[in-house]
């Protein structure tokens, strides 16, 4: 499996996000990719899954289900947890373990996962940040797809979860995964190919920023 | 097919715990009816004139009550993200919401309507006549909805909004809702005619409401 994209670019609001984006990133790899707040990291990583329109460029996936489009064989975790307060702990992985995947996912392994066994039964409207990250994060786990694209996902976390979620992303990566981590910093992977937004803004917008910082 | 149980439940879940819009819209519609013979005075033949067009009207407000919150919930905590990126069609997805939605606010009213008539002095079959156009007519005004309320989802006070847009669609529906009702109350219009396209108006609805709102919302997405 091969995910490669060439020259993507993206405007928002009458601005580039991004132009010239291309990296490729192979089963068993993962790519970071890093910038200053607002380089476009989040932007890119909701153009892979086709959230935001690319202006141009080519996404293609090789040796994936040519029946499934890259969204349908990706994770997404945003910034935002996909959680209700309301429901339970079981309640809201099991809700999103059977939309995506099959319906009879166990959900004890991955809460136990993360962490969250022991909470199951408890409101989501009850946790912590961090806990609300990690329930996102046993979502990855309940359903098996090939793709994780992850948005900051060590924010919020202590360091016993970071390490948890680096020894998933290995055994993911080891079961021939690819992840794609937008990142301020180290996340725990050994080795990474790295992908620096900066280097991809356009020399106005650079020597703009230039002239405001003192 | 289990995608679609599974945003069933979760979403009748969510409208029957704290917080949820269930029993508000049930609540909402009992208040207006029950005030409406304090204002109008005892006299029993005009209620009986009116109640249909009274109980029709509280039904059509109650069920826009919690439909703002519909898709703006899903979009706002990134659940949204996640079910563009399911393998179910975005259309199913909606009307997987929206029959949530009816059956957690449309199905108390028409429960509570043959308790809430008496106040308006109708009698059994006239009752009877008016549960069953509720029965036919809320599902056309909760799909109608939904286009709505996927219009105003990335507004953060989209209710207003919601109301402008749905219920000038909605005139039909409660055209033919209430003279089917009428017609069985005082005649001399038969029931069957106006009853005929109220069931039309809310097969169309079906049909037409989940495509549009996943139109709107593919489109509000980018």
């Amino acid at each position: 499996m091969r995910l490669s994209a060439v020259d993507l670019a993206c405007h928002r609001g009458g601005r580039d996000v991004f132009a010239g984006v291309s990296f490729t990133v192979g089963a068993g790899e993962a790519l970071t990719i890093s910038g200053r707040n607002g380089a476009g990291k989040s932007s890119l990583l909701r153009a892979v899954i086709g959230l935001l329109r690319l202006a141009q460029g080519r996404l293609t996936l090789e040796g994936g289900d040519p029946e499934l489009t890259i969204a349908e064989q990706a994770h997404y975790l945003g910034h935002q947890d996909a959680l209700k307060p309301s429901l339970s702990v079981a309640e809201n992985l099991r809700f999103w373990a059977g939309f995506l995947g099959k319906p009879s996912s166990a959900i004890d392994e991955p809460l136990d996962a993360v962490g969250l066994a022991g909470l199951a039964a408890l409101p989501a409207a009850y946790l912590s940040a961090g806990q609300r990250r990690r329930l996102s994060i046993a979502r990855l786990v309940a359903v098996k797809r090939p793709i994780w694209l992850l948005d900051e996902p060590t924010s919020t976390l202590d360091a016993s979860a970071q390490q948890r979620l680096a020894g998933l992303m290995q055994a993911h990566l080891g079961a021939g995964g690819l992840i794609l981590a937008a990142t301020h910093g180290p996340i725990g992977l050994d080795k990474t190919q790295e992908l620096q937004l900066d280097q991809a803004r356009s020399p106005a917008e650079a020597a703009a920023e230039g002239q405001e910082l003192p | 097919m289990t995608a679609l149980a599974a945003i069933l439940i979760r979403d009748m879940r969510i409208a029957v715990r704290v917080g949820g819009g269930a029993l508000m819209g049930v609540l909402f519609f009992l208040v207006v009816v029950t005030m409406t013979p304090f204002a109008l005075g005892p006299d029993l033949a005009l209620l009986k004139r009116i109640g249909p067009a009274i109980l029709w009207l509280a039904a059509l407000l109650a069920s826009l009550l919690a439909l703002d919150r519909l898709f703006a919930s899903d979009h706002e905590d990134g659940s949204l993200d996640l079910i563009l990126m399911g393998h179910a069609p975005l259309e199913l997805v909606v009307f997987a919401k929206g029959l949530a939605h009816w059956l957690t606010t449309g199905l108390p009213l028409i429960l509570a309507a043959p308790l809430i008539g008496l106040f308006l002095n109708l009698d059994a079959p006239a009752e009877a006549a008016l549960v069953l156009t509720l029965f036919v007519g809320t599902p056309a005004l909760t799909f109608i909805g939904l286009i709505g309320a996927a219009i105003a989802v990335t507004l953060r006070r989209g209710g207003l909004l919601l109301a402008v847009i749905v219920l000038p669609l909605t005139v039909p529906v409660l055209i033919f809702g209430v003279a089917a009702a009428n017609a069985a109350v005082t005649g001399p219009v038969p029931f069957g005619t106006p009853f005929t396209i109220l069931c039309a108006l809310t097969l169309a609805s079906l049909v037409v409401g989940p495509f549009a709102a996943a139109a709107a919302l593919r489109q509000e997405m980018e």
